[in-house]
């Protein structure tokens, strides 16, 4: 379950708690999704989208890190990870 | 081609009413305002000597040798929708389906099954899509109907258009399909499907995905002035290139793999494939096609197509040897997995 | 696209396939409960890579196919009356309930419409006063969120003719009763990465020490499903039932505290029936009585009959609970394809049975 897409907050349209709004870019297509779950969320922030609705801002940092030990393990073929 | 009375009647003067907003009974049941229709807004588009004659056939003439036929029926909502419209889609479709068979499209018939109380405004819209594409296509529009039906019986409109062409390239179609044949497609893949199923249900994706309806025409002439050795062709409609991928291997008994790293996609059909959870392969294309051509021609193949109108095609991948799942698809993981056969409309997903 | 693309990698991705290999020193069950999971491992090519390591068994991870018969033909028969129009996602349109599905409820002259969101619906409520606008809500605690937006938002601006015909299910209490099946195999569980984003994964805590069981909360692509498998083998083979998060970028321990406010505001947990496995305790969310204007069930005097629908020989909660895998039941392609379903795994795309068919996990058995 559950397809979740993330994209880029492009612009904020409404703060309101409830009914928030932001224009969020996939790749060159933008669509308004609710923004009540992430009120935080500046524009330029990458946030997970699921059936129109913001759930998750993507935290860069820690994706960063996944993508560096990915790239390391790769390099090295015949090293362990660290869990 | 009518089992009413003669329908496209020669000319009568125009009479001094007016038409009103929207089109009624009255204009399908055969009489004057009938003839008005066909005169004031059918003749008057796509007069050609031939379809002027309106008589209860068109008389054409064909040079000696085989000829290509197809027929096809066209209903799409919205009418109008981002890259194109019925009328454009009615005039391709059929134009298309007759230059991947290796003819040269050369008439065209178009009836019409009208909603009453379609707006007239919509009506003229369509008719100059067809006349467009018609002049973009060098085809003659010859013969035709018009009915209108009470509200509800047709979805604002229907078209149907049959095409007459003369066959300059015999093709061996896919049973003539070797192992270590190539496939490749003339251009991304997917986006008439996207752009209509993104505009049907106002998904609200901006920009809207854009349909490549469109002709044919230019690439495929130029394969056969290339003469290259195509085995076959195939515009990619309903049910996309994984439909042709189907019924290419199962009347070949060959297996096809195809490899998704290869797929040219454009930016909008991934981003809208990737949040409604769809396939690019099972979406239709209406202006993109699939060419099977002996193998180590791909290249030159390529060469033709890109220079002809088609800068994105590319070679997608190959004909094997028969297989358990005929068509396959090289994921990017490098696994081959069998390539779902589409069933039914596509249907966005939340899982 | 970011955040998508740098996890489909094919040299990471052989690299990972290489290194669970190695590290598997017997062939470990694991199960995922995440029919995204399951789609997006069979899709990549990535279970049949890893078969001679590790056994992936499916879990209900679709709550497609965990929708009640009777809640669809709740749907079906609101569909058909006169002012109703109903609206679901598309993965709801095709799955079969005894009077069969959506999509055949619109052949039959249902007003029945696919959104992308359900305050879509909402939107289309206020744009079609005329209309009696139900959206037929379903899913994980992923999905409960958009649910219980529409329906504050829809609260907040009074629209008077939209509801909810809902049937959202937890995921948590499946996996314990799946873990306490006494016939069950399951060594390790993929956490569903986009649940734990909304609902943390604190209480997994319990969960792994009460059972045993390692759980390693796993994101979507390809690579983000490699690396859950990996921490789950490197936990199973250390012997430590632990959780661990590998999906950092989206799931943090606590949740999201906002959504889990909306959830609060709108649904109290309850037990509820899930098609093929029957009532689990706590296993969903309902409607807080002080929003039954915006209940459909209430809005419309429905009650769902609790009678389990599963026909006869179908097997599919044994196939739920990875006591069975797809292809063994006799029925698999054998009276039983995503064209004739006759059970829930086999009805959606994301169902376990639907999966292995598409994809001849059987070695082409199903496609001759």
């Amino acid at each position: 379950m559950c397809l979740g897409v993330p994209g880029r907050v492009q612009r904020w349209i409404d703060r309101d708690p409830l009914t928030g709004l932001a224009e969020i870019d996939f790749g060159g297509v933008r669509r308004t999704c609710h923004m009540a779950c992430v009120p935080e969320a500046i524009e330029g922030d990458f946030v997970l989208v699921h059936a129109g609705v913001a759930l998750t801002i993507v935290d860069a940092e820690a994706a960063r890190r996944t993508l560096e030990d990915l790239e390391r393990l790769t390099a090295e073929p015949s090293g362990e990870s660290t869990p | 081609m009518s089992d009413s009375a003669p329908v496209w009647q020669p000319a009568c003067p125009p009479l001094a009413s007016h038409d009103g907003e929207r089109i009624t009974l009255a204009y399908g049941e055969g009489g004057r305002l009938t003839r008005r229709l066909i005169q004031d807004r059918i003749v008057a588009r796509f007069g050609n000597a031939t379809l002027a004659a309106l008589g209860d056939a068109a008389l054409i003439d064909l040079p000696a040798g085989r000829c290509a036929m197809t027929t096809d029926g066209y209903t799409v909502t919205p009418l109008f929708f981002p890259g194109g419209d019925i009328g454009r889609l009615a005039v391709y479709g059929t134009v298309n389906d007759l230059v991947v068979s290796g003819a040269r499209p050369r008439f065209l018939s178009l009836a019409m099954v009208i909603e009453e109380g379609l707006p007239w405004e919509v009506l003229d819209r369509v008719l100059d899509s067809v006349r467009d594409a018609l002049d973009a296509t060098g085809v003659q529009l010859v013969t035709g109907d018009t009915k209108v039906v009470p509200r509800e019986a047709v979805d604002q409109l229907f078209l149907t258009t049959t095409g007459i062409g003369e066959v300059i390239q015999p093709l061996a179609g896919p049973a003539g399909l070797r192992a270590g044949d190539e496939i490749l497609v003339s251009g991304p893949i997917g986006r008439h499907g996207a752009a209509v199923l993104c505009a049907r249900e106002e998904f609200g994706f901006d920009p809207p995905p854009l349909s490549d309806c469109g002709p044919l025409t230019r690439p495929i002439e130029a394969l056969w002035h290339a003469d290259l050795p195509v085995r076959c062709l195939r515009d990619a409609t309903r049910g996309g290139v994984a439909a042709v991928l189907h019924e290419w291997s199962a009347v070949a008994g060959l297996g096809i793999t195809v490899a998704s790293a290869l797929l040219p996609v454009s930016a909008d059909v991934r981003a809208v494939c990737e949040l409604l959870g769809l396939e690019p392969l099972h979406l239709a294309c209406e202006g993109t096609f699939v060419a099977a051509v002996a193998g180590g021609q791909a290249q030159r193949t390529l060469d033709v197509m890109r220079a002809n109108g088609c800068p994105a095609a590319a070679v997608i991948g190959e004909v094997t040897t028969a297989r358990s799942t005929p068509a396959r698809l090289r994921t990017t993981a490098g696994r081959e997995i069998p390539l779902d056969e589409p069933a039914g409309s596509p249907l966005p997903r939340i899982c | 696209m970011k955040y998508l693309d740098e996890y489909r990698a094919p040299e990471a991705i052989t690299a990972s396939l290489d290194r669970i290999r190695r590290k598997c020193s017997r062939r470990w069950v694991v199960m995922d409960v995440c029919g995204g999971q399951t789609h997006s491992l069979l899709k990549h090519g990535l279970e049949p890579a890893l078969e001679e390591s590790l056994e992936l068994l499916h879990g209900p991870g679709c709550p497609v196919c965990v929708t009640p018969a009777a809640v669809l033909d709740a749907a079906t028969s609101l569909s058909l009356e006169r002012r109703v129009t109903l609206s679901s996602f598309g993965d709801m349109l095709r799955v079969p309930g005894r009077s069969g599905s959506l999509l055949q409820a619109r052949a039959r002259g249902g007003d029945v419409r696919t959104v992308y969101s359900p305050l879509d619906a909402v939107d289309w409520a206020v744009r079609h006063p005329e209309r009696e606008v139900v959206f037929l809500a379903v899913g994980f605690e992923t999905t409960a969120p958009a649910t219980a937006l529409a329906i504050l938002q829809a609260q907040r601006s009074a629209v008077r003719n939209f509801s909810v015909l809902a049937h959202h299910v937890r995921v948590e209490p499946a996996m314990r009763q799946i873990a306490a099946d006494p016939a069950g195999r399951v060594q390790g569980f993929l956490a569903a990465g986009h649940v734990c984003t909304v609902t943390g994964y604190e209480e997994y805590h319990a969960f792994a020490r009460e059972t045993g069981l390692p759980v390693v909360v796993t994101g979507f692509e390809p690579l983000d499903l490699l690396q859950g498998l990996e921490t789950c083998v490197e936990l199973l083979e250390s012997g430590r039932s632990e959780v661990v998060n590998a999906y950092a970028r989206c799931a943090r321990p606590e949740g999201n505290p906002h959504a889990k406010r909306l959830l609060d505001a709108v649904f109290r947990v309850a037990d509820v029936p899930w098609r093929g496995l029957g009532v689990i305790p706590s296993g969903g969310l309902k409607i807080h009585s002080s929003l039954a204007k915006l209940d459909a069930c209430e809005r419309f005097g429905l009650t769902a009959s609790d009678v389990e629908e599963t026909s006869g020989e179908c097997r599919s909660g044994e196939v739920l609970t990875g006591r069975l895998k797809p292809p063994d039941c006799p029925l698999f392609g054998n009276g039983c394809t995503p064209d004739t379903p006759r059970g829930a795994p086999m009805v959606s795309s994301e169902g376990a049975c639907a999966a292995y068919f598409r994809y001849a996990l059987s070695g082409g058995r199903a496609h001759v």
